[in-house]
Parts: structure tokens; sequence; C-alpha cells
């Protein structure tokens, strides 16, 4: 644990944008330059604001998207009725400023040492925690075998594709498409259930640790099955981020 | 209004208590339940913040912001930290 780390206090700073990358239709990653940044854990997130001309604030929780050691990196979905990220989305540019603080959480985290098998359970943009522990699996060499399951609406909608096309050796990407299959589809296609866990899941037997992060109704459904299977509760850690993005 | 989790409001519980707070072991006064705080209830109507027990549902920590001012209740808890 990061100890000096978490007991700084946390307090607002300017970062500046220092790339904007397209992931979907709807999807933008930003890279971040952040000045005075403490180092961060794989899993946890950071707050953003934003102030309006009239005073008046909005803040978000975004989760972190790179691993440890790489630059600070927040992966948005763009939500047609926010107040956040539409402006994360379309407006912000290369060179831009933005306010956050962070790193946040010491819950949904993972390093190497916590050991697996590691079960991933992603539900939509609920991938991009997920994502910086693969990352942070792979940079710090560890070993432990992966299987992450990601939940989509459709084929388009699936962030970091390529990257997850390529799964670094002992890591296993298995896709559902709860919505349409392109042509020729040979994955899943049904949402994640009890049965469909039942299929892909280490084995309770296996002493797995789990990490399941996406919309309510998602995480609600996937950790229940989980620990129905036998999986200690202790075992599953979830984060639910509300009735947004899709799975 | 859906629950998220208490991970979403660790930014706030930072501000409040001056430590990283989401892992800290939290005891339901009504029920006894115990979890870390990144495992209760999260509702955040428009006015504040509410944590509720996801075992008996019972209000555990409410937090309302004024002007730069947290209001904090704290009385639904045991235990925290």
């Amino acid at each position: 644990m990061a100890g000096t780390a978490l007991r700084r206090r946390l307090t607002w700073q300017v970062a500046k944008v220092s790339a904007v990358t397209v992931e979907t239709a709807s999807v933008r990653t930003l890279t971040l330059d952040v000045p005075d940044w403490p180092g961060h854990q794989a899993g946890q997130h950071l707050d953003i604001r934003l102030t309006d001309e009239d005073g008046y604030v909005a803040e978000r929780s975004y989760s972190i998207a790179s691993a440890p050691g790489e630059p600070v990196a927040i992966t948005v979905e763009r939500l047609d009725d926010g107040e956040v990220s539409p402006y994360l989305t379309d407006e912000l540019r290369a060179g831009d400023d933005l306010e956050l603080r962070g790193p946040i959480g010491g819950y949904f985290v993972w390093e190497p040492e916590n050991g697996g098998p590691l079960l991933l359970l992603a539900g939509g943009s609920g991938i991009v925690p997920l994502r910086s522990i693969l990352r942070h699996r792979e940079r710090t060499g560890s070993t432990v075998p992966v299987r992450l399951l990601y939940s989509s609406r459709t084929l388009d909608d699936v962030i970091y594709r390529a990257e997850l096309d390529q799964p670094a050796s002992g890591v296993e990407v298995i896709h559902t498409l709860t919505r349409s299959q392109p042509p020729g589809w040979s994955g899943y296609a049904r949402r994640a259930d009890a049965a469909l866990l039942a299929e892909v899941a280490w084995p309770a037997a296996a002493l797995p640790l789990a990490y399941v992060c996406g919309p309510t109704s998602f995480v609600e459904a996937v950790s229940q099955a989980l620990v129905q299977s036998g999986y200690p509760p202790e075992r599953v850690k979830t984060e639910r981020f509300g009735a947004t993005g899709g799975t | 209004m859906e629950a998220v989790d208490g991970n979403a409001i660790g930014g706030l519980l930072c501000e409040v208590f001056g430590t990283e707070m989401t892992a800290a072991a939290s005891v339901c006064g009504s029920c006894g339940a115990a979890r870390q705080v990144a495992e209760l209830a999260v509702y955040r109507p428009a006015l504040g913040t509410v944590v509720r027990c996801r075992s008996c549902d019972s209000v555990l920590m409410v937090f309302v912001k004024i002007h730069d001012r947290t209001c904090v209740d704290l009385l639904g808890l045991a235990t925290l930290g």
C-alpha cells in the first residue's frame, strides 16, 4: 500500500490535457499531465470538477485507465443528458486545463501481491479500472492468470478493442454482445448471468479474486451469481456506477 | 434511485475525514452488519449524499454540502474506521 500517498491531503489541482484518443463513437480517453501527481494504484479513480461562468459546480468521478507509472489517463463515456461528460468528450482538446483531485480509493485496487487467479467482469465502461489492472499486471511481470468477461451492447461499443484483441500471456478475454452481433460472431450474445458465469468464471475452488465494475444492474447480477456459485463475498470486489453506460 | 458503492464517495470522505476511508471498516448501528465503506450503498439525491446499510437499509451516514461547508451525520453507525 502506498501509505504515505494515501495519507496526504486530497486537494484540487489543475491538470493539462495532453492527448485525446477516440475509443468508440461516444468514448474518449483523456491523457492528463498532472504536475503534482503522487502516483496511483490500479483500480483507483479521480474526481473532476467543472465550474461554469456563474459559479455552478459539477463534480464527477472517473476511473483511472492507465497503469501506475504511466501518464494519468481517464476514459469517459458521453452521456447525452450528462452535465460533465459531454464537455469532456466533445469540447476538451489537447492543451486545455482540467481541474481534478486524486487518486482516490483503497478498496477496488489490485497489486500483484494480491494474487489471483483474477476474474475481471466489466459492463460497458466498467472496463476502465480493469484495464488499469491488466496493464499493471503486464508492466509488473505478474503471471497471475486472468479471465476477463466484457459485456458490451455491440462490437462498436467495445472500448480498448485493439488492445484487448492482443492480450498479454496468461490473459483470456471473453466478449459478450448483448444487443447485436456482427455476421459470423462466435462469442457470447447474452447477458452476463449465472449460466454464462458457470461457463467462463474460474471455479470457486481455485480461490479466485473477482473485480466487477459496471452499471448497478450488471454488478448486482454478476456479484450475486458469483457468491451463489461459492465465491466468498470478500473475494468479490464491486464498483457500481449507477444506471449509466451500456452492457 | 439506484445505489452506487461507497467507493464513489472516496473523494468526499477524504475531504471530511482527511484520509482515505473507502477501505475502512464500518458497523451498522441497527443490524450490526460489518462492511468496508466501499461496500455500503450510496444514494446521491440533489441535496446531498445518503449512505445506507446493504443488509438492513438503515441510514448510516448523511452528508450535505452548503457553501463549501459539509454537514455530516454519522449517527447510524456503531463504529467506523
